[in-house]
């Protein structure tokens, strides 16, 4: 099954093929269709994986040159190692609940069958991704992802919000790319290949220099800061929302954002080879995780909130593996590579969960307002159940899968005092505004009574991705309980396989600030004996910072599109004033001389001109006889000329005059004879002709 | 050249070929013009015999004579008021058109004439002639052979589109 | 050999004339066909007489009348589609592609 990986990726290329091309008309063949792909993907991706465990994670590589351009080979080619196998996994797990639940979600949507064809487009993409064995391909699939989600983004572009978060999407991400692309050359120009085993043999061997392994690892990063929402290019994926909710969903669990974390984890040989790229990763990662658990604290958007512990997340997941680099490059163990993958993969169990869920919710109130919601748990069980499993589980509460990865994680910094003090603050926060979402969405009265009485559960292919999401938000994480003898940490690890000793006294730790987040909540939002409005009231400045996000999208529209402008107003003036001005002056006296010319145009040079004209037309009444249509005539014409060359050639005929001389005379003779002709057969016809021509 | 048994056949069916050549293209009446290209063509099937190229010959009956000639019989009788006898066959270049090929015949004849010397070859044709050819076909000639399968579809098909009535 | 030469340009110059002279469509198919055999003479007289190891003059005359068989298979439907658009087949009436 493993060489035949590349089934994979083709099977929803081969759906979205189908749709664009044959299916478009029939909204249930190609749903029906693309669904069916993707489970099929799904069952082969789950059978890479048995068999991925049964080689103890032993990476499988297969590729083939293409040559093209000067014997330029690239290279395209499958590598199948136990990351690779467990993001298969997920993607297509997630993908298949997000394309089902979307045939209740967009159910009377006009462009239903598009949907799921860029759906299908999005999920080729990602696993394109993950297989890739080199930068080049990599490359190309990061692009692809990109693409895809500016469509899916912007899937309803009537509404001018859609369109432009697609917009704000593609182009934020495309600066990140930038660096990326820059990396990706770098590596290539040093190590001679784009093959990430060639590379990072080029890199442990010493022959690239350790100034050249920062920069290009931090311009490699730069690509995972667009495409993962890092600090400072996090902005796009909040305004990300307007999309569909499954498509955020997706975005947020499986593929895009899971891109960059994913080139991270794929390319860690080069972090590892510096401990100073590694450390920005890390504090990338950390700055990130924190800004957006504060942000998140306040906003009012369900699918906001959720859009900003996203970006939290990543940045935890970011700084593991930062952090994994940094304390390998010095020789230390870390769990971190362990930890960043494992929360990637939990992560978008429940992740996907809450974004369905949460659609679920928006579904039935019609509104991403959680002020104007509440009370909604009795009316819809399984949404509201599976949506607490999800905070719970992202929240890190013993035992839910999201526990395991984040204590993990939490392990890791426990060499960086400070990283340790920031990552415990963000898991409270983090437990905090997660519930504060459940407590205001299901719990308590309901704050607007008609979109309440208004509000039922979803149908059931909705539901049921919810439930299987909620089963694995619970159990996924179990495959690295740190007791097992062959958990998830011997099977996905970076160099040598390293078995961290459970720490008991940390997990209570986290155990305990995660729970007291949920508490605080519960005081604040159920039993409301804490006021929000009053905390909000005391501390004003502070609130109304997160509440806008830090400004960071005015201090951008300041900083660069607001200079952008002016510069471009200025550019505007000067072509006026100056080159306009210029342009001008320099028409009038053109005109001036214009009119000198005129004269000595009409008169003279018109006068050759016409006279060589005239001559021309006479010829040519001539010649035209040559040109008489009919092909036997051509033919009569090229035998003599063959006769004549053949006299002359064989010396049948001696003739001393030069060649230009003969073929004028020859060619004045057929004409003359051409004219005879035609003038003796159709008289009347040529001069008709003739007659009309004149 | 000629041996002396085949000499007389050569000559007879020389003379056959000139004359009704001549006559395909001067004959006023279009469709007896056909009937001697058909003779014309049967005489040139006997040249290839005497030439020891019994399968072309056999070919060129069942093509040309076969096929061909009938082809162009229905044409002819497709577009029948063509075969008046009123109507001038020849077009105004004959005159120019005559001396012109004549021209043509005296130079290649003198050129085949003052090339003395042929290489000629001492070896006899391969004795089986068929086999041969068709040994050939389905080897050496095999791409050839191919492409001319081809190009007898494409000029099916496109006869056939030609030829159709517009419904329409 | 000569002769056949000979004959073969004779053939040929007779086809050559027809071509340029016919004022029918289908006389002039006919002529050509004449300068086709003239032709396939030229190549199954050099093969007996000067090249005959192997077969290869007579495969190519085969190869003419197949290809003289398509040309003239399309040749009569143009033909038969000049009638129905012209009512006529002389060549005079189709020479538009004058002046």
């Amino acid at each position: 099954m493993t060489e035949n990986a590349y089934l994979i990726p083709l099977l929803p290329l081969f759906a979205f093929v189908m749709i664009v091309f044959f299916m478009r008309w029939n909204e249930k063949l190609s749903s029906g269709f693309s669904i069916a792909m993707i489970l099929i993907s799904w069952v082969m991706a789950l059978v890479v994986l048995i068999e991925t465990l049964g080689r103890y994670g032993e990476p499988y590589e297969a590729f083939y040159y293409i040559t093209a351009f000067n014997n330029i080979n690239f290279e395209i080619g499958l590598l199948v190692d136990a990351l690779t196998a467990i993001m298969l996994m997920v993607v297509t797990t997630v993908g298949a609940c997000v394309e089902i639940y979307s045939l209740g979600y967009m159910k009377d949507d006009p462009r239903f069958s598009r949907f799921f064809a860029y759906l299908s487009l999005f999920l080729f993409s990602m696993l394109g991704l993950v297989l890739a064995n080199n930068f080049f391909m990599i490359f190309i699939f990061w692009e692809l992802v990109g693409l895809t989600s500016y469509l899916l983004i912007g899937f309803w572009f009537e509404k001018k919000v859609a369109a432009d978060a697609g917009k704000k999407a593609f182009i934020t991400t495309r600066i990140g790319d930038l660096g990326f692309i820059v990396g990706l050359l770098i590596v290539a120009f040093y190590a001679g290949t784009f093959n990430f085993g060639g590379v990072f043999d080029k890199v442990a061997s010493g022959v690239i220099p350790a100034g050249i392994i920062t920069v290009a690892g931090i311009f490699l990063f730069c690509g995972a800061i667009g495409k993962s929402a890092q600090f400072p290019l996090h902005v796009w994926l909040p305004d990300a929302m307007e999309g569909p909710t499954p498509v955020s969903a997706l975005i947020h669990a499986a593929t895009m954002v899971a891109a960059g974390v994913y080139l991270v984890a794929r390319i860690m040989n080069i972090f590892v080879g510096s401990a100073e790229a590694s450390m920005v990763v890390a504090v990338i990662g950390l700055i990130t995780s924190f800004i957006a658990a504060t942000i998140g604290l306040v906003q009012n958007d369900i699918k906001r909130v959720l859009a900003y512990s996203t970006v939290s997340q990543l940045g935890y997941m970011i700084m593991a593996l930062g952090l994994y680099g940094y304390d390998t490059a010095h020789g230390h163990h870390s769990a971190g590579y362990v930890a960043g993958t494992l929360h990637l993969m939990t992560h978008a169990f429940f992740k996907g969960l809450l974004f369905l869920a949460a659609g679920s919710v928006i579904h039935a109130v019609h509104t991403n307002d959680i002020q104007e919601m509440g009370g909604l748990g009795p009316k819809m069980k399984i949404t509201s159940v599976t949506f607490m499993i999800a905070s719970l589980s992202i929240a890190g509460i013993f035992p839910l899968s999201g526990f395991w990865s984040k204590d993990e994680i939490i392990a890791t910094t426990l060499q960086h005092p400070v990283f340790f003090v920031f990552t415990l603050l963000i898991a409270f926060m983090t437990a905090f505004y997660m519930w504060r979402l459940c407590f205001l969405t299901f719990f308590g009265k309901p704050r607007d009574q008609h979109r309440f009485d208004h509000a039922h559960e979803s149908p059931r292919v909705m539901t049921w991705p919810l439930a299987f999401l909620g089963f694995l938000s619970i159990f996924a994480g179990w495959v690295a309980i740190p007791w097992l003898p062959h958990g998830y940490s011997s099977f996905v690890y970076h160099g040598e396989m390293h078995h961290a000793a459970p720490n008991i006294l940390l997990m209570l730790i986290s155990t305990i600030v995660a729970g007291s987040g949920i508490v605080l909540a519960y005081f604040i939002y159920y039993k409301e004996k804490i006021s929000a409005d009053r905390l909000a009231e005391k501390f004003r400045p502070l609130y109304t910072l997160l509440y806008n996000k830090y400004y960071f999208d005015e201090i951008y529209q300041f900083l660069i599109i607001d200079p952008l402008m002016k510069f471009a107003d200025f550019m505007w003036t000067f072509d006026a004033r100056i080159i306009d001005g210029a342009v001008n002056g320099t028409a009038w006296l053109t005109i001036l001389w214009s009119n000198v010319k005129l004269w000595f145009d009409t008169w003279i040079v018109d006068g050759a001109v016409n006279g060589s004209g005239w001559l021309v037309r006479q010829g040519a009444r001539i010649l035209r006889f040559l040109q008489s249509g009919s092909m036997q005539f051509y033919v009569l014409f090229i035998l003599i000329i063959i006769v004549v060359t053949g006299l002359i050639k064989f010396e049948f005929i001696r003739i001393d005059i030069q060649w230009p001389v003969i073929t004028v005379v020859f060619v004045l003779g057929v004409t003359l004879l051409g004219i005879l002709s035609r003038l003796a057969a159709g008289k009347e016809g040529t001069a008709q002709r003739l007659e009309q021509e004149e | 050249m000629v041996e002396a048994g085949v000499g007389i056949i050569f000559w007879i069916l020389t003379f056959v070929i000139i004359v009704s050549a001549l006559l395909v293209v001067t004959l006023k009446n279009i469709f007896h013009s056909a009937l001697f290209l058909i003779l014309c063509l049967f005489a040139v099937a006997g040249i290839f015999i005497l030439l020891h190229a019994e399968f072309l010959a056999a070919a060129q009956v069942l093509i040309y004579v076969g096929a061909v000639s009938i082809l162009i019989i229905f044409a002819i009788m497709l577009t029948s008021n063509m075969a008046s006898k009123k109507i001038i066959q020849t077009n105004q270049n004959a005159l120019v058109a005559f001396f012109a090929c004549l021209m043509f015949l005296v130079v290649t004849l003198v050129l085949i004439n003052k090339t003395g010397v042929w290489n000629y070859s001492t070896r006899n044709l391969p004795a089986e002639n068929i086999l041969t050819i068709g040994k050939l076909l389905m080897t050496d000639f095999m791409l050839p052979f191919e492409v001319v399968s081809v190009l007898m579809l494409a000029a099916m098909i496109g006869a056939i589109v030609l030829a159709r009535e517009d419904k329409a | 050999m000569l002769y056949y030469l000979g004959l073969a340009a004779v053939l040929f110059s007779i086809g050559l004339f027809g071509v340029i002279t016919r004022r029918n469509v289908i006389g002039i198919l006919m002529s050509l066909e004449l300068m086709f055999n003239a032709a396939n003479i030229n190549f199954v007289t050099f093969n007996k007489f000067i090249l005959n190891d192997g077969l290869t003059g007579q495969l190519f005359a085969i190869f003419i009348v197949v290809v003289a068989a398509a040309e003239a298979t399309v040749g009569l439907a143009i033909v038969l589609l000049l009638y129905r658009n012209w009512r006529g087949i002389n060549t005079d009436n189709v020479s538009i592609m004058k002046w």
